[in-house]
């Protein structure tokens, strides 16, 4: 426990998926509760919230959390970064205790997306009687379909298409049997939302969203909420045996956006913020990919699987393919990817899933992931991605 | 008085616009044969006349003899964008200049989207080195015939009438 480190103390998960019984606030509560049972600590420990929900970014759901769970007066902080969101939460309560502010500090991710549909999908605009030029771009009307697509499926599609224009080697084939391996994944894990094995040709016959996306392919919009506790080292040092065994050292954890690139006014490029902040987290960790014992990366289609072996430098420049192929990926291959089912099964409540990823990674560095453990993993990384964009980056090793 | 008649002849031919554009909506949506009867009869009664003009669907497609993608490009590093900027994304000039996009290109990505109730190709096209985001035209829907790297040329096509006659222009990329 080197002086200034950071250990997730307490995490917690919910069952993702169709949650009617529950409210956004339920969701979170059950989480936040979990997560200090876990820690073994109480709402009296926590120095600073943060709170990450997108779909009711106004609506104070981190007071109202505290509402619910104790109102000790502490400072929150209610943040929303698309689906780096959770991440973004949980980097607010890190940064608080780094910077001395609070020895303990709790992020929470929720949403409620059950039966929202696709990601993005906006509604065409009213119709008027001329022409109107209208917005940023002067359009008459609906860019959706006139130019191009800017909604999430067709969007990471052309991510995972770029890659094989650039680098050869992908295929619809490919693509799916990405999300073959995570689907096959999720029948271990009952967090998960969907926990149906799929064959090869069932997802390559599924119904086509977009184009090389089938509905198998593509994450799932569901309820869920995760939390975690972060503690300084300080603090730790005077909690029990216990405690500190179970704790998880958060070795690495940055936030990168986009830098320019020529493209990524027409495309987003979810490459270069990707290796940049990979290649922050590894110099922060003093790790390289190779010391990785497993991978929580943002599937949110499987397409967008493919390109992040590459920007998470799990494979050579340009090699994704055969990194795949090489079964390198699978639960049983040299870098387990994505062994809670991914996004594709486990489903993606949008806030939830950067502090999920961080959850699945944690729970098996204490070696508690039960059917889905990957024996003796030491060290690990959890990666998410909110288009625009914002990625987070968290390298987690087990305590010593 | 004429004020008010005018006023009234007016909201009757809006009214009869929002017929028109109802049914090129059932057109498309192969709607119920009611919906069909209806709109092809508010056709006949009255529809728009062309004044002549012509209007862009987007403002950075400049329409004429041979229609162009504009761009504002940054005058220090000559990034490009479509829409307007206060400083450049890329080095953080603020002086920008007007440039024509080239008409052809290679395209280096695409989705065929299959969520409406027809499917399109969406794709982004390197114009000699400015990525431009269009949906492919003149070209069937399916994997086997849209490939990367395929060559595709800037393509220009009418969207209709509105009340006063004035016709919009819409740009896709076709197969060159
Ligand atoms: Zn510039």
């Amino acid at each position: 426990m080197a002086s200034g480190d950071v250990w997730i103390l307490g995490a917690n998960m919910t069952k993702f998926g169709k949650r009617p019984n529950d409210d956004v606030i339920d969701l979170a509560a059950e989480a936040a509760m979990a997560a200090l049972a876990d820690g073994g600590v109480t709402m009296a420990d926590i120095g600073i919230l943060g709170v990450g929900n997108l779909m009711n970014a106004g609506a104070g759901i981190g007071q109202q959390l505290q509402k619910q769970v104790g109102q000790t007066g502490i400072p929150v902080y209610n943040v929303a970064n698309a689906c780096a969101t959770g991440a973004t939460a949980l980097r607010v309560a890190i940064m608080a205790v780094k910077a001395g502010e609070t020895d303990m500090g709790m992020a929470v991710g929720v949403e409620k997306l059950a039966g929202a549909g696709l990601l993005g999908q906006g509604g065409p605009r009213a119709a008027s009687d001329t022409w109107q030029p209208n917005g940023r771009y002067g359009a008459l009307g609906s860019t959706e379909g006139r130019i191009g697509t800017n909604i999430m499926p067709g969007v990471f599609a052309q991510v995972g298409m770029e890659y094989g224009h650039k680098y050869g080697g992908t295929s619809f084939e490919l693509f799916a049997k990405i999300s073959e391996k995570n689907h096959a994944h999720s029948t271990l894990n009952p967090l998960a939302a969907y926990q149906k094995r799929f064959s090869l040709d069932e997802i390559m016959n599924d119904v086509m969203i977009a184009y090389p996306n089938t509905r198998p392919m593509c994450s799932g919009n569901c309820d869920g909420a995760a939390a975690m506790v972060v503690v300084s080292d300080a603090k730790l040092k005077k909690l029990s045996r216990a405690q500190q065994k179970r704790a998880v050292k958060i070795s690495a954890s940055v936030l990168t956006s986009d830098p320019w690139q020529e493209s990524c006014q027409v495309l987003p490029d979810v490459n270069t913020l990707t290796r940049n902040a990979a290649e922050q987290a590894y110099e922060q960790a003093g790790i390289g990919p190779a010391d990785l014992d497993l991978v929580e990366l943002h599937d949110c289609f499987a397409t967008a699987e493919l390109v992040h072996y590459d920007n998470l430098l799990l494979c050579e420049q340009g090699g994704a393919a055969d990194f795949f192929e090489s079964g390198a990926p699978w639960r049983d291959g040299s870098m387990p990817v994505n062994v809670s089912g991914g996004l594709q099964s486990k489903g993606h409540p949008i806030a939830a899933t950067g502090i999920a990823n961080i959850y699945e990674v944690a729970t098996h560095l204490r070696g508690e992931a039960k059917d889905r453990q990957i024996k003796g993993a030491k060290v690990g990384l959890a990666h998410v991605i909110g288009l625009g964009s914002a990625c987070g980056v968290h390298i987690l090793e087990k305590a010593a | 008085m004429a004020k008010a008649t005018s006023k009234s002849a007016k909201k009757k031919s809006k009214a009869d616009a929002k017929k028109t554009k109802n049914a090129k909506n059932a057109k498309n949506a192969k709607n119920t044969k009611k919906t069909k009867k209806k709109a092809g009869a508010a056709t006949k009664a009255s529809g728009p006349k062309r004044n002549g003009k012509q209007i862009p669907f987007v403002d950075y497609l400049v329409l004429g003899k041979t229609p162009y993608l504009r761009a504002n490009e940054c005058k220090s590093c000559a990034a490009r964008f479509f829409d307007r900027r206060n400083a450049c994304a890329s080095c953080s000039g603020t002086e920008f200049k007007r440039a024509r996009v080239k008409n052809r290109g290679i395209v280096t990505s695409f989705s065929i989207v299959a969520m409406g109730p027809q499917p399109y190709v969406s794709a982004i096209v390197d114009c000699d080195g400015t990525s431009v985001r269009t949906t492919l035209i003149g070209v069937e829907p399916t994997p086997e015939k849209v490939t990367l790297g395929m060559p595709v040329k800037l393509a220009t096509y009418p969207m209709g009438l509105d009340t006063e006659g004035t016709e919009a222009i819409a740009f896709g990329f076709a197969p060159a």
